[in-house]
């Protein structure tokens, strides 16, 4: 009953820094962003038990290890770029927080275009030719 | 959850023991050591989050194969 520690992580720290705010904003800022990374910590050790059963399952079936590889960086990716839009957007600079979600998704469009041009070559090989 | 439960509690009480003492300092009429006690409080609270931004890095660089 992990949720029920999350949860009240959650709460606890939403009212710590309504009494911090009254205070030192900054200070508030920092609790959240030090609650969102505990518990962004605490969910990669449950992603990575996840990932082990899939990379064994790529082993087994002789997928190419290139593509697992480049859909879990993508995932990294996204991972990392939701936790500091999410902390960004939490000290009130919403903009900024787009930009960061828009860098997260070009430098996802970036790793994913490799699998995008040969499934694209595989498509053409497939058509008949003009010839 | 194995991890230190207790940096959410030290956060949250240096800053309130930080405005408690800015408030003090102001009172008494030292406007400027007010300020650098606020100052203080901020990077030692700025450095724990550091860390922990850190362990979380370096958990993602292992656990999503980036090297």
């Amino acid at each position: 009953m992990e949720i029920i520690q999350v949860v009240g992580l959650g709460l606890l720290v939403a009212i710590l820094s309504l009494i911090l705010k009254e205070q030192k904003p900054m200070f508030a800022f920092l609790l959240t962003a030090c609650a969102a990374l505990f518990i962004f910590i605490f969910l990669a050790d449950k992603i990575a038990a996840v990932i082990r059963v899939i990379e064994s399952l790529a082993l087994e079936t002789n997928v190419n290890l290139v593509y697992l590889k480049t859909i879990l960086k993508i995932i990294g990716i996204a991972y990392i770029a939701e936790l500091g839009a999410q902390i960004v957007r939490d000290s009130g600079f919403s903009s900024i927080a787009s930009k960061i979600e828009l860098a997260g998704k070009v430098l996802i469009i970036v790793m994913a275009v490799p699998i995008i041009e040969v499934l694209i070559r595989t498509v053409i090989s497939m058509l008949p030719s003009s010839a | 959850m194995n991890f230190d439960i207790n940096a959410i509690f030290q956060i949250a009480g240096i800053g309130i023991i930080t405005a408690m003492i800015h408030t003090v300092l102001k009172q008494m009429g030292k406007e400027d050591m007010a300020h650098w006690a606020t100052v203080i409080g901020f990077v030692v609270v700025m450095f724990m989050v550091i860390r922990l931004l850190d362990q979380l890095f370096q958990e993602i660089r292992t656990i999503f194969l980036f090297q």
